[in-house]
Order: structure tokens, then C-alpha cells, then sequence
């Protein structure tokens, strides 16, 4: 039971640790790398899945009748693709990120950005009541 | 030329993107993604017009037979959502030269158009697909665009909001990559139609639930549904004017159009709505959402917050006239989903104008507007109303069917909580009015000038759009119905969409 389904478990496991990473870890670099670990094992998922048993790898040939599953291979090449495609988006900003608030920490870039919102009430509230004294 | 329009849909913007590079001269590519947008609404025009005299619309891509190769599928609500994204594109992309010239540098101008195709594209191609996976990489080609639209605005915070937008949007699509997995794995088969034959057979087990729940939440988050909204204030209130304008009438719109497709035609009403409290959970969701949303809105100091948490709290009330899972109930987010794109176009658009001659959407730099922006006001005023759901606007017709729709299925308490959420814009909308109308022009404004016509134009047509549909309500009513009766008719029979 437990060994049949060695590779989902590695899925699962895999999932958990992306997922967690994202979630916990303040450093915007560090969340991309948890991304990708949270995509590729969606990337083991559809491979595992498209196994048949006693099956071959999917090219015609003379004598064998039972074939893997081509389809989710392909599927997951797409997939792929697009992580790569995300990786890459992600970076570009954490770099543009570093140029603008000199930080990846999200912790940081918060409290810039919270001390911008506070300026811009207050102003908002002198420039009311200044114009109300007006 | 006809029997392919459904793939043309999606090819025109597409193709148009890269050519965009060769073009190079900002003014010139954008005429030339003013004419794509405008030849992709041309063809949903008479993709519509097909599908209402003929009946669903299928085309096998690749002349591959529908369950192995990838088909694309135009029913009326398809035809319906496609006809939403490319006139909203179209009328955005008429006020984007304007726009841009003082929101994005330069050198990145002509980007933004290609940007913009490609999220158009991808948009067009969820709507427009019949199969899951292609779904998803449609999803993606929308998102990625979206994050580097977002991006692109002068604003540093848009650089943040819109990483923030790309953790969520990722883990949201690979959610429903994992649902769509997972029911291949059960079927076999990734062709929308064939899946939602197959699926009954297997309802009761547990990796059919699995998916469903992936798929759900990954939506959910895409659409961003109450608790899972975070990453939408931020992204619309820094991105440029035209992007916010573009993603606040289609995006969230094409997110609640896959909930509908997944929840109705993939796994079936009887699934969706009876083995799982998906209606309870809808109807709590969709209302804190109502509330929830308001209530921050009105706290708001920046305008554009403002109108993002409003677009939150209208996702709210699309997902309760969703869970109430009765023709009536499903014509009233149908028509919601329109006329809130009318409406957060007209708005979004006017906040573009303001944005352009003042350089900021806080509040208090609208003090005075009123007088020195009339017409600009006067958009946001009706587009307000519109909110609210006075008479005579598009908001009335859509929250009128939603109340009815509550009545009718005996549910008067979540009826009298839907008016009192549209108490809660009144008052948003009146502390814009109030700042714009009655305080005094700031000290050192009294320069600014009414919006240029290259913006007024595209809003006011917005804005008529938003009267005429309140008044003259045949096409979006009867369109509406006829596609929430069709989807209500496959749950019964299980053949055609």
C-alpha cells in the first residue's frame, strides 16, 4: 500500500514543502524557489499517472502492445514551459523589486510601503481640514 | 472563412502581439491593437449572432475528432462572455494612448500593447476552449501578461502588488491544474463535453471530490471570492489606468465564467449543488464578501482602492445569485457579470482621466473636480449609481433579478441583506461625490482642465452603455437567460452544451 504508491507520496510530500515555503518565508527569492517546488511536484503527479503497468515508453514498434500514456507527458511539457515562463516573471520583479525598496525581505517592502499609506492620510486629512479653515 | 471563426477569436490577438515589435512606433501599434481589438469584436458579434440563430458552435482543432484533439466550443454564454471582453478591450484601448503616455515610460509603450493582446488572447481563449488543459495554459498566458501589465506602471508598489498577484495567481492556476489532473486520471479525457459524461459514473469517489475541490479553490482564488481577494486591492489600485480598467471588467469575469463552466457543465448541478454544501458555503462567502468589501471601501484614501474593494463586494453579490442554483438566480450573475463591466469600465476609465491631468486618485486631490472636470465627474456619478443600483442604470436591472431570483427560491433574509449591502455603496460613492462636489478647488489646482476627448469618449460611450442597458434591457436579459436555461438544460440531460 504504502510502497505502491511511492510516488505520490513523493507528490504530496513535495507539495507540502512548496506550499509551506511560499507561505512562510519572507524572502521573495526563497517564495519562488518554493513555487517551483510546488509546481514540479504537480510536474511528477501527471508523469506518475500516465505509467500503465508493464507498459513501454510510447513509440510504435513490432510485438509490443502495451504502451505508457503519452498524453500527460506532453501535458506536462506544456506545463513546464509555463513554470519556466512564471520562474522568469517572478525573478524579473524580485530583481526590479530590489532596485526600487533596495530589499527582497516582504517585511521590509511592507513597512516602506505602510509609512507612504501614513503619509498620504495624513496629508489627506490636513489638506481637508485646511481647506475647510479656508 | 465562418466555420473558423471560433479559432480566429483567439489567433487575431495573438498573431497581432509579436507583430506589434515590428511596428515599433508607439502611435502606430496602437492603432494596430485598436484594430485587432476591433476585428475580435467584430467576430464575436457574429459568433454571437451564429450561436443564437444556429445553435451551439463547435470546431475541432486541427481537424482532429473532438475527444483526442482539442475542440473549442461557443454556446451563448461563451459567445456572451467573448462579446463582454472584446468590446471592453476595444472601448479601453481607444483612451490608452492618452493614458500611457504619462503613466508608462516611453521606451516600454509599445510593450504595453503587446502585453495587452496577450492578456486579451489568453482571456478570449478560456472562454473560447472546450478543453481543461487548454484552459489552463490560457489561464497562464493571461496571468503572466497581467503580472508584467501590472508591473509596468511608474508606481513601485505596483512592482510589489503585482508579485504579491503572481504568488496567488500561481498557486491559484497549479490548483486547478492539479483538479484537472486529477479528473484526467479519472476519465482519460480533458474535452469539457466528454468529462461531464463521464463524471456522473464516478461521483462518489474520493479523488472525483479532490478535484473538484482543487479546481474550486484555484477559481475561487482567481476570481477572488471573499477570504481569497487579497492580492486584488493592491494589484488594480498601482497598476496603469487602462490595465485596472481592462482587469476590472474581464478578469474577474472570466474567472467566474470558469466556475460556472466547471461547477454546471463539467461535474454537473446535481454534483456540484447536492452532494456538497457548495450553496450554503456560496451564499456565506458571497455575502461576507458583500459586507466585508463595503465596509473597507468606505475606509478607503485612495480612489482606486476604493473601487477595487467595490469590485470585491460585486464579485459578492455574482457568487450569491451563483448559489442560489436557479435559472433565475444564474441570469442574474450572468447579468451582473455584464453590466459590472460596464460599470467598473466607466469608472475605472474616469478615474484613467483623472489620473491624467491631476497625477493621483487620493482623495483629497478631488477636491473641486466637480467643477473643473464636469463630464469626468458626471461618468464617475452615474457609473456610481450604477453601483448602487438606482433605477434606470445597469446595476438596477441585475440586482432587481438577483432579489427576485432570492424571493422566489423564499430566502427574504439574504434578499434584505443584499439591500442593505447596497446601502454601504451609497456611502462610498457619496464621500467621492461629496469631496469632488462640495470643497472648495485645492490651492494650486485651479488649472486643471476638463479630461482630453480622447478619453471622454471611450467613457462616455461606457456610460451610455450603462443607461441604455438599464433601460433597454432585451439583448443582455434575453441573452442572459437563454444561456443560464441551456446550462440548466445539459445538468438534466447530460448530452449537449
Amino acid at each position: 500500500m504504502l510502497m505502491g504508491l511511492y510516488n505520490y507520496w513523493v507528490v504530496v510530500v513535495l507539495m507540502m514543502i512548496g506550499f509551506y515555503i511560499v507561505i512562510a518565508h519572507g524572502n521573495l527569492i526563497k517564495k519562488i524557489v518554493g513555487l517551483t517546488i510546488f509546481q514540479t511536484s504537480v510536474f511528477i503527479f501527471y508523469i506518475s499517472m500516465a505509467k500503465v503497468k508493464d507498459g513501454t515508453a510510447p513509440i510504435l514498434e513490432q510485438g509490443t502492445e502495451l504502451y505508457s500514456n503519452p498524453l500527460p507527458h506532453v501535458l506536462i511539457l506544456t506545463a513546464i514551459v509555463v513554470g519556466i515562463a512564471t520562474t522568469a516573471v517572478g525573478l524579473a520583479l524580485t530583481v526590479r523589486i530590489k532596485e526600487a525598496y533596495g530589499s527582497i525581505e516582504e517585511s521590509d517592502i511592507q513597512s516602506q510601503d505602510n509609512l507612504i499609506q501614513e503619509a498620504h492620510t495624513q496629508d489627506a486629512q490636513s489638506q481637508v481640514t485646511r481647506s475647510q479653515v479656508t | 472563412m465562418l466555420v473558423h471563426l471560433p479559432i480566429l477569436q483567439v489567433l487575431v490577438p495573438l498573431m497581432a502581439a509579436p507583430l506589434c515589435l515590428v511596428l515599433n512606433r508607439s502611435k502606430m501599434v496602437w492603432l494596430f491593437a485598436l484594430f485587432t481589438s476591433v476585428l475580435a469584436f467584430l467576430i464575436s458579434c457574429l459568433l454571437l449572432q451564429q450561436v443564437i440563430d444556429s445553435g451551439t458552435i463547435t470546431y475541432e482543432l486541427g481537424g482532429w475528432d473532438a475527444p483526442w484533439g482539442i475542440e473549442y466550443r461557443i454556446d451563448k454564454l461563451n459567445a456572451f462572455l467573448l462579446l463582454i471582453i472584446t468590446a471592453i478591450s476595444t472601448v479601453v484601448l481607444l483612451a490608452a494612448q492618452t493614458s500611457i503616455k504619462k503613466e508608462i515610460p516611453k521606451d516600454k509603450q509599445s510593450l504595453f500593447y503587446i502585453l495587452f493582446l496577450l492578456s486579451l488572447t489568453g482571456m478570449l481563449g478560456i472562454v473560447a476552449t472546450g478543453d481543461a488543459f487548454n484552459v489552463f495554459v490560457f489561464l497562464e498566458i493571461s496571468s503572466l501578461s497581467a503580472y508584467a501589465l501590472i508591473a509596468l506602471s511608474r508606481d513601485r508598489r505596483a512592482l510589489w502588488a503585482s508579485y504579491q498577484y503572481l504568488i496567488m495567481g500561481t498557486i491559484g492556476a497549479t490548483f486547478i491544474l492539479i483538479g484537472i489532473g486529477l479528473m484526467y486520471q479519472m476519465t482519460g479525457t480533458l474535452n469539457m463535453e466528454d468529462l461531464s459524461k463521464r463524471l456522473p459514473e464516478l461521483e462518489q469517489t474520493r479523488t472525483v471530490f479532490t478535484a473538484f475541490a482543487f479546481v474550486i479553490v484555484g477559481v475561487c482564488l482567481k476570481l477572488a471570492l471573499f477570504p481569497l481577494h487579497l492580492w486584488l486591492p493592491n494589484a488594480y489600485a498601482y497598476a496603469p489606468s487602462i490595465v485596472t480598467a481592462f482587469f476590472a471588467a474581464t478578469a474577474t469575469k472570466v474567472a467566474i465564467y470558469l466556475l460556472i463552466r466547471f461547477t454546471y457543465s463539467v461535474f454537473g448541478l446535481s454534483f456540484s449543488f447536492t452532494s456538497l454544501p457548495l450553496q450554503i458555503i456560496f451564499m456565506i462567502l458571497g455575502l461576507l464578501g458583500i459586507f466585508v468589501a463595503s465596509t473597507a471601501a468606505i475606509y478607503q484614501t485612495n480612489i482606486k482602492h476604493l473601487f477595487a474593494y467595490s469590485s470585491i463586494a460585486q464579485i459578492g453579490y455574482m457568487i450569491v445569485g451563483f448559489s442560489i442554483s436557479t435559472v433565475t438566480g444564474l441570469t442574474a450573475t450572468l447579468l451582473h457579470l455584464f453590466n459590472h463591466a460596464l460599470m467598473k469600465g466607466a469608472l475605472f476609465l474616469a478615474l484613467g482621466a483623472v489620473m491624467y491631468r491631476i497625477g493621483g486618485v487620493q482623495i483629497s486631490q478631488f477636491q473641486g473636480i466637480g467643477k473643473q472636470m464636469p463630464l469626468t465627474m458626471a461618468a464617475i456619478v452615474i457609473g456610481g449609481l450604477s453601483l448602487i443600483g438606482v433605477p434606470l442604470t445597469v446595476g438596477f436591472v441585475s440586482k432587481w433579478y438577483l432579489l427576485v431570483a432570492l424571493i422566489e427560491s423564499d430566502l427574504w433574509l439574504i434578499a434584505v441583506l443584499v439591500l442593505l449591502g447596497s446601502l454601504l455603496a451609497v456611502i462610498y460613492v457619496w464621500r467621492v461625490v461629496e469631496i469632488a462636489y462640495f470643497r472648495p478647488v485645492l490651492l494650486g489646482g485651479e488649472t486643471v482642465k476638463e479630461a482630453p476627448l480622447s478619453f471622454l469618449f471611450p467613457i462616455w460611450i461606457l456610460v451610455f452603455a450603462n443607461i441604455y442597458f438599464g433601460i433597454d434591457t432585451r439583448l443582455s436579459v434575453q441573452v442572459a437567460e437563454a444561456a443560464a436555461q441551456s446550462l440548466f438544460g445539459i445538468s438534466g440531460s447530460g448530452v449537449s452544451l
